[in-house]
């Protein structure tokens, strides 16, 4: 118990703390100065709003493929299954260069798309696919399980009392899916907004444009700006903390309601 | 196949024809028509091959753009070894601390009730969700040449930033997580019931402990230690934040494939990253397994 505690606060509380302190040292107006310089604005508009609309695709095709995966039997199932867990597995530098290599005009998947006139590669667009890869399994692997476990009885049900299969989905699947969706939501999110290495290499990394919010800490840390880097840090670790709270808070509701059934 | 029994042939019994439609009728509740189902599953596979199966098969594709001997010669380099062993080596480190503190801290909040256990739980998450940037930038201020101790560490001639210390304690905390998650919701599901008999037949606490609990969880440690390990192995922003890219010494697998491909060593950099992508899908692999056996102990311990 001890050990635990004292373990704990070596490897995790004390660097935390450490951020927070040099935070303190910034008065409150050289703090608000940094965030609200135009770059930095840029970067975190560019880093939350991609993440967001990344993981609001999640959430859609993630659902898709849970039902694909859990109610119907095609050749390849397991296999698909499995692939979902790639982009966790797989370490992010990789993931960067191969998506670079796929969407760049010359890739495989960027040359058909130039002919479009559609750019993916050194654009916005980038970061995004980048992020939509990162986060797929997180709402997957959330919603699976409780999509496995609904008790089919309930749909019946439904059904027989005259409910159309729409209005069972909407009226009956889907908010006892809520709480998973969101969580997946959540956890695509958080990791989307904090994504470094897949995205550094496709994003082009143009200051205002395609600068994401952790690539702009990495720069002023390297230019030995350690005030500029630390307020950024503040305000994403903040939110992250918020979102997992948040998230932990989302599964005990869930276990709440699973005897209520 | 109760379509099979309505369309097979002139029915003779109208009895049986209502039988099959209520049938029918039942499973048509639980599934879409058949155009929804395929819409359904293409719209599946084809997102999956496109954001997932197409990038790991580019990997491979650009590392043997050139041939096999190609391949092996660029993972041949002085170079290239150097960052393997570095990896390794990190990978030891912060998978045996993370081990130790993962089995006591799923043991803490598994078997004992106390004040603040959900924010223990929240900080045990945090590197999860924090960008591993930030991850790195923590330790940069604690050590670097104007962190917290960063003055103390000169004047005694200790190096840990853009060293193998630095790297090491980087990837611990961004891997920290792993164990601990996968333990505890397996620990608390067993109960402390064992343990506690154990103790009244006059087992000590450690005989305990390694007499009943560690068999219970053995397949969840080794399901820990497995995702640490891959994500240690993989650790990519926090690393390169405290690194210092010094060629040869403190570059990782991950670092290198950044370097070489920014300096357009396609080849070489995807030969790297093909390596960790094997291990990528070899952990998945391994994953699948163990969590079979992991399902096969539930059920044991259910009946």
């Amino acid at each position: 118990m001890g050990l635990t505690l004292s373990w704990l606060s070596v490897i995790i509380l004390i660097p935390l703390a450490g951020l927070f302190l040099k935070s303190l040292e910034l008065s409150p107006e050289q703090f608000w100065n940094i965030l609200s310089s135009r770059r930095t604005l840029n970067a975190l508009r560019v880093s939350f709003g991609l993440a967001f609309a990344a993981a609001c695709v999640n959430l859609v095709m993630g659902s898709i493929i849970v039902w694909a995966l859990v109610r119907y039997r095609f050749p390849g199932r397991r296999l698909f299954d499995a692939i979902v867990d790639v982009p966790f597995a797989l370490p992010t530098a990789v993931a960067g260069v191969a998506l670079t290599a796929l969407f760049a005009e010359k890739g495989w998947l960027g040359a058909p798309l130039a002919a479009l006139g559609i750019k993916v590669a050194f654009t916005p667009v980038g970061i995004f696919v980048a992020m939509i890869f990162i986060g797929i399994p997180f709402v997957v692997r959330t919603v699976q399980p409780v999509l496995q476990d609904l008790d089919p009885e309930i749909e019946e049900a439904a059904g027989s009392l005259g409910a159309s299969r729409w209005q069972t989905i909407i009226r009956v699947i889907l908010p006892s899916l809520a709480p998973a969706l969101l969580t997946g939501l959540a956890l695509a999110f958080a990791r989307a907004v904090g994504e470094y290495g897949s995205v550094i290499f496709i994003a082009g990394n143009l200051p205002n444009v395609s600068e994401i919010a952790p690539l702009l800490i990495v720069i002023r840390l390297s230019e030995f700006r350690y005030a500029d880097a630390t307020a950024i840090a503040v305000v994403m670790l903040v939110v992250s903390f918020v979102i997992i709270f948040a998230v932990n808070r989302l599964q005990r509701w869930a276990q709440s309601r699973i005897p209520a059934r | 196949m109760t379509m099979q029994i309505v369309h097979s042939g002139p029915v003779t019994s109208s009895d049986e024809t209502v039988r099959a439609r209520e049938a029918l009728a039942r499973d048509n509740l639980r599934t879409e028509p058949k155009a929804v189902r395929i819409a359904i599953i293409t719209i599946a596979i084809a997102f999956l091959t496109i954001f997932v199966v197409l990038p790991l098969v580019v990997v491979f594709a650009h590392a043997f753009s050139k041939g096999i001997a190609a391949y092996f010669a660029a993972l041949a380099e002085p170079e290239a070894l150097a960052a393997i062993r570095l990896t390794l080596l990190v990978a030891a480190i912060s998978v045996g601390l993370n081990l130790v503190f993962g089995l006591v801290a799923a043991w803490a909040i598994a078997k004992f009730d106390f004040p603040g256990k959900t924010f223990l739980i929240t900080l045990i998450d945090l590197p999860f969700s924090v960008s591993p940037v930030i991850s790195g930038l923590v330790f940069v201020l604690l050590f670097g040449a104007q962190g917290y101790f960063g003055g103390w560490l000169r004047d005694h001639d200790i190096q840990i930033l853009f060293a193998v210390p630095g790297i090491a304690l980087a990837t611990t905390f961004v891997t920290f997580p792993f164990v601990a998650r996968a333990l505890i919701p397996l620990m608390q599901e067993q109960g402390t019931q064992e343990e506690e008999a154990a103790i009244s037949l006059g087992a000590s606490g450690l005989q305990t402990f390694f007499r009943v609990t560690l068999p219970n969880i053995k397949w969840g440690v080794l399901y820990g230690v497995l995702l640490c390990n891959a994500r240690a192995m993989g650790e990519f922003g926090a690393v390169s934040v405290v690194s210092g890219h010094i060629r040869g010494e403190t570059n990782t697998m991950p670092l290198l494939v950044e370097i070489l491909y920014n300096e357009y060593q396609f080849v070489a950099a995807f030969a790297i990253a093909s390596l960790l992508a094997m291990l990528a899908l070899i952990t998945l692999i391994a994953k699948t397994v163990l969590e079979r056996h992991l399902d096969e102990g539930q059920d044991a311990s259910d009946h």
